[in-house]
């Protein structure tokens, strides 16, 4: 691994000569942990161990026993999505702000093109507002907003020039992102070929569309109309509808936003299956709950509206937390995306309207640790794998970041699991003058950040320059959604049975059939290639009944038969 | 009684049959009576009855004396293409009387764009001419507009039927999308109909479909390998969630694989109304014969959704069924002759779908479930009879012994065994998916109507007794539940102090918002501004959320902590 030649923007001058040495520290990976010191210098990891030999005039950060950890990876955050013209009120210098003040040291966050616009235009403004702005390393994800021809050349220049490698499609938001059920197997199909990591916006658009008009019939127009038009069984229906198309096309499945237990149930369930699909909550859904839709109070109801919404059952976050520490969900995003109280308040009058996203990208390793690591349902390995190590594999990230090692980026945090924070607006990095979190209180938080080599985070002060962040480009066909899908390919080649050719009598069709199976008989069928049909006698196999002389099957080859870990006797079930 | 059939048909008034000494099996409880039967309907059931003289008697010798099958999904008759399928309403009822089934219900299929109401009355005309036992109708519904809904409502409230078939597969033709999927369950659910759904993901077997043909396999297997599983559960799911929302009872047709079955049955754990039938080709065989040299036997198993190719299928099917996760047994008996199916000789999709069943339908549940010891004799008379006449409201007219039941019953021979072949099966097909299976259980006699059909494995049908058997809508079984929940359902908005807190400004003509929606009317008036009632405050101190209140909270049984999971 080298640590030059990232293929980032101009070289950044003033963190390059940034030497720095953590001592005392417990090293914490998602696989081992181990007490070393760890060297840094020009933004990278030279050395790990005990008793390093660095040169003189170090700057020298004392540990003190606490966890070192990988910095954070967010992968789900809005930035720079703007609603009805008005951008969000945390832009990339806020957004990355808060992050690092969390321990994040790395966003990903979502390009949306408005309808009209080329995904490649956008990426590029969301490109240049971000190296404006962004205070660490950044790297981008690409919606496409609706499916057509033109859409697939820019996606390919998109994965083998720009760097990006994952691209969600919304099964929501009808008449505006929402693709069919046709649309999305051939997004599948062709993000597949191209080894990209599709990203599933979750929720059954049509049902939603046909809800809200009811609720808004019925005189619902505060923000409980929006749980209520959006009840997690459209979730899960989505998620299930999503996982399906991701198996037959043979495409790893990412769903962002997993909001309520039945989506991430179906999850779980897909996993035990064999189905290669990642599930990612976020710290919302992590850390509270949609009670709050039914606030008095319309300015504290409205901040929690986001898609899919909150679940109403209070149960729920304990629930997200015992299989993210299972295993069976496996990043944990924010889906962090401010909108300001007069923001929301477009949708004063119709919940529809209200834009969607809640805060989390400061908060989201904290609850993590609070709600999984201090209660004892997931240790430090996995605490490092969900919130920073599994990101950086599914977006082929890894090693560079997500692990503490020579050659990685030096993207490092210093965790402390007993600091305790209450979390309110008044103390927030974030723009917002709200917190959907107001007055929980919090524990675990880090102690210093360095960000690229750099000390960002210090004794509860932030040291940050907006433009540092670096673009990170991503290669296509990560290893960790991709290998289990070219072994399934290679096993994965149908094969027709060969048949001597039907010599029967035939029904004689009427010219213009009524009753016309449709689209794939357009299509001219690859028989014709085969020779004309001479009978030949030897090789009929028709006879009407009795004993035939086929009784013992041939049973098919070539066909996926695969028995995943945990079992499943339905031969077909990958198929 | 006075039912509501049609024109009273004499010659069977004045049949005067009893049964002697044999052992009453209902789906509830078994006894030992004998049985009398006037005119029809059964008049007396005990021990030692007083019957007038010279009355036909029949020596049960102790065996079981079962209500009469009732085959609740059949396509006799059934035009395509401009031909119709072997087995016409003589044939097929013939067919079902021989395996114990005394009544059928028939799928009226209108074609996409003509009236529901048309092909109602064509295919009555045609069951009334031909059928020699009792039967009922579903209507499909091939498209939905405004006109459709006026005749369903008619159907419903005239017609006498109950219970409309929606497709979620065969794109471009039957498909219905989710929205419509969304307005039909409503519309049904208010009218007291139930929602029976063909669940396949179309959209994906076309894209499928093209890939198979693309690649060259044009023969049976390509049908099953373009329609996997996968996709049924899918639409399975999606239907129960559309059903779920909409509070309307869903009725799957043809349950053909395990992941399916799965699906319907965590369902039912979660408190959803539905019903799931299994047919007797996935409870009695699978779908390896795709894969058969012999291009005739491999298409006559063409069925969609198809046989799974999982061996263990049936064996899964007969389990869930006997555990009451799956209802009830259709046949879907829908035969085609060998010239028929060849018109798809070089592209499967051409293939016309159906297979054979309504013969051997209640013996390969005695042999697949009973014989092994799964169900028990009463859950094979719930599932063969009684739970369809539940379903349709016929109960306890149909689908029981008991005074007043129409005299529809069957001795039921525990330990006969016959082979299944086609040389001797009553259905007009050449073929038979089931060929060279030995079967255990089968009727003895069989009484349709209170007339001897079959006896002595000699059968004695006449075209044109069969009566239409009107369902009225609302069948307690479907909607005790979906009632209760209405009521709890009523969705209220918070009341709350206007907003009077800054409002940024937007561009309304960048596209961006929630759409559809957002085109409606808010309901609220003029926003004044009402200083005393402002609930605005930007952080700080606050209330505790109130708890949404008056939401559907139903605690099914099997419990579920989601407070949402019913709404």
């Amino acid at each position: 691994m080298s640590g030059t030649g990232y293929q980032g923007k101009k070289n950044i001058p003033h963190l390059t000569s940034e030497r720095l040495l953590i001592k005392g520290g417990r090293v914490v990976n998602d696989d081992q942990s181990l007490y070393a010191d760890v060297y840094v210098e020009d933004g990278i990891i030279k050395q790990v161990g005990e008793n390093l030999i660095v040169p003189g005039g170090v700057k020298v950060i004392e540990a003190n026993g606490c966890m070192v950890i990988p910095g954070g990876i967010d992968v789900n955050t809005c930035l720079h999505k703007p609603y009805l013209g008005t951008p969000p009120v945390d832009d990339f210098y806020q957004g990355t702000k808060a992050a690092l003040a969390g321990g994040t040291t790395m966003i990903i966050d979502h390009v949306t093109p408005q309808p009209g616009d080329g995904l490649l235009e956008a990426f590029e403004k969301w490109q240049e507002a971000a190296d404006k702005k962004s205070c660490c390393d950044y790297s981008l994800h690409v919606d496409i907003p609706h499916w057509h021809e033109g859409v697939k050349e820019e996606l390919e220049q998109l994965v083998q020039e720009k760097g990006i490698n994952s691209f969600q499609v919304y099964m929501a938001y009808k008449g505006l992102y929402q693709m069919p059920d046709s649309q999305l197997y051939e997004a599948f199909s062709f993000l597949k070929e191209l080894g990209a990591v599709v990203l599933v916006h979750a929720e059954n658009g049509d049902l939603i569309a046909q809800e809200q008009s009811k609720i808004l019939g019925m005189g619902i127009i505060g923000p409980e109309g929006h749980p209520l038009s959006r009840p997690e069984e459209l979730e899960a229906e989505a998620v299930f509808r999503a996982i399906t198309i991701g198996n037959r096309v043979n495409c790893p499945v990412y769903i962002t936003k997993v909001m309520s237990k039945s989506a991430a149930e179906t999850v779980a369930i897909a996993r035990k299956k064999g189905s290669v699909v990642f599930g990612e909550p976020i710290t919302a859904s992590l850390a509270t709950d949609g009670s709050h839709y039914w606030s008095k109070n319309w300015a504290k109801a409205a901040p929690y509206v986001t898609s899919p919404p909150l679940n109403p059952d209070p149960t729920t976050p304990e629930h997200l937390h015992s299989l993210l520490a299972c295993g069976d969900l496996q990043v944990v995003g924010s889906g962090h995306c401010a909108y300001s109280t007069s923001q929301k308040a477009i949708g004063k009058d119709n919940f529809t309207l209200i834009p969607e996203g809640t805060n989390g990208v400061e908060e989201r390793m904290g609850f993590v640790w609070d709600k999984a690591v201090a209660m004892g349902k997931m240790d430090d390995y996995f605490f490092v794998a969900v919130t920073s190590t599994n990101a950086a594999k599914i977006f082929n990230l890894y090693p560079r970041k997500g692990r503490i090692a020579v050659g990685s980026d030096a993207d490092i945090v210093i965790w402390d699991p007993d600091k305790i924070k209450t979390i309110t607006a008044k103390s927030q990095q974030s723009a917002l003058e709200y917190n959907i979190f107001e007055g929980m209180d919090c524990r675990g938080g880090p102690l210093h950040v360095v960000s690229q080599g750099r000390v960002v985070f210090e004794e509860g002060k932030l040291q940050v320059q907006q433009g540092t962040g670096r673009f990170i480009s991503r290669k296509p066909f990560p290893d960790f959604a991709y290998q289990r899908i070219k072994y399934r390919n290679k096993i994965m080649n149908m094969q027709g049975v060969s048949r001597g050719m039907y010599d029967g009598p035939v029904y004689d069709v009427p010219a213009t059939p009524k009753y016309i199976t449709p689209a794939p008989s357009a299509k001219t069928s690859p028989t014709t290639h085969q020779p004309p049909p001479i009978r030949n006698l030897h090789q009929s196999n028709f006879s009407l009944s009795g004993s035939q002389i086929d009784d013992n099957i041939p049973r098919r080859s070539g066909h996926r038969i695969v028995a995943p870990p945990g079992g499943r006797s339905n031969i077909t079930s990958l198929g | 009684m006075s039912y509501q059939g049609k024109k009273n048909i004499p010659k069977i008034t004045s049949e005067r049959l009893l049964i002697k000494g044999g052992r009453i099996v209902n789906d509830d409880q078994s006894f030992y009576a004998d049985i009398y039967m006037e005119d029809g309907v059964i008049k007396q059931i005990g021990d030692n009855l007083i019957v007038p003289g010279g009355v036909k008697t029949i020596e049960a010798n102790g065996k079981m004396v079962i209500p009469g099958g009732i085959d609740i999904h059949t396509h006799l008759q059934m035009p395509f293409r401009g031909t119709t399928t072997a087995d016409d309403f003589t044939q097929g009822t013939k067919a079902a009387l021989a395996g114990g089934t005394t009544m059928i219900v028939d799928h009226v299929i209108p074609e996409p764009g003509c009236s529901l109401l048309e092909a109602f009355d064509r295919w009555s005309k045609w069951a009334d001419e031909k059928a020699c036992c009792d039967y009922s109708l579903h209507v499909d519904i091939t498209h939905w507009n405004d006109s459709v809904k006026q005749e369903v409502e008619t159907l419903i409230k005239e017609k006498g039927v109950n219970s409309f078939q929606v497709y979620m597969a065969f794109k471009d033709l039957y498909q219905m999308s989710n929205t419509e999927l969304y307005e039909v369950f409503t519309f049904l659910g208010e009218h007291g109909g139930i929602a029976q759904v063909h669940a396949e993901n179309g959209e994906i077997i076309a894209e499928e479909q093209a890939r198979m043909l693309e690649m060259g396999i044009t023969g049976p297997e390509g049908h099953v390998l373009s329609r996997p599983e996968e996709l049924e559960a899918e639409a399975v799911f999606r239907a129960v969630t559309i059903a779920s929302q909409t509070n309307c009872p869903l009725y799957v047709t043809r349950v053909m694989s395990k992941s399916a079955a799965d699906i319907i049955s965590q369902a039912r754990k979660k408190g959803n109304v539905v019903f799931g039938e299994p047919i007797t080709a996935s409870l009695g065989t699978d779908g390896t014969h795709y894969w058969s040299k012999n291009w005739a036997k491999a298409a006559s198993f063409v069925t969609s959704p198809p046989l799974s190719p999982d061996p263990t299928t049936p064996d899964y099917l007969n389990t869930l069924l006997a555990s009451g996760d799956l209802s009830v047994v259709g046949s879907a008996h829908c035969t085609f002759s060998v010239a028929q199916k060849a018109i798809g000789k070089d592209d499967f999709t051409q293939i016309p779908e159906g297979v054979n069943g309504a013969e051997e339908r209640m013996s390969i549940i005695w042999d697949k479930a009973v014989v092994t010891g799964k169900m028990d004799e009463n859950m094979f008379v719930a599932v063969t009879s009684t739970n369809a006449a539940k379903i349709l409201n016929l109960y306890p007219r149909k689908g029981r012994i008991a005074v007043g039941s129409d005299s529809d019953l069957v001795i039921w021979d525990t330990d006969a065994v016959r082979t299944i072949t086609a040389k001797t099966h009553h259905s007009a097909a050449e073929y038979n998916v089931f060929e060279g299976m030995e079967l255990r259980g089968a009727p003895m006699l069989v009484v349709c109507q209170g007339k001897i059909v079959l006896e002595d494995g000699n059968l004695h049908a006449t075209s044109g007794t069969g009566r239409f058997i009107p369902c009225s809508p609302f069948p307690d079984f479907a909607y005790k539940r979906v009632k209760a929940r209405k009521q709890l359902a009523i969705l209220k908005a918070v009341p709350r102090g206007m907003y009077d807190g800054p409002v940024s400004e937007f561009s309304p003509m960048s596209r961006g918002g929630t759409p559809s929606a957002s085109t409606r009317t808010s309901p609220t008036k003029v926003p004044v501004r009402n200083l005393h009632q402002s609930g605005f405050t930007l952080s700080g101190p606050e209330e505790a959320p109130i708890r949404p209140a008056g939401r559907r909270i139903v605690v099914p049984p099997g419990g579920r902590s989601n407070i949402t999971s019913l709404s």
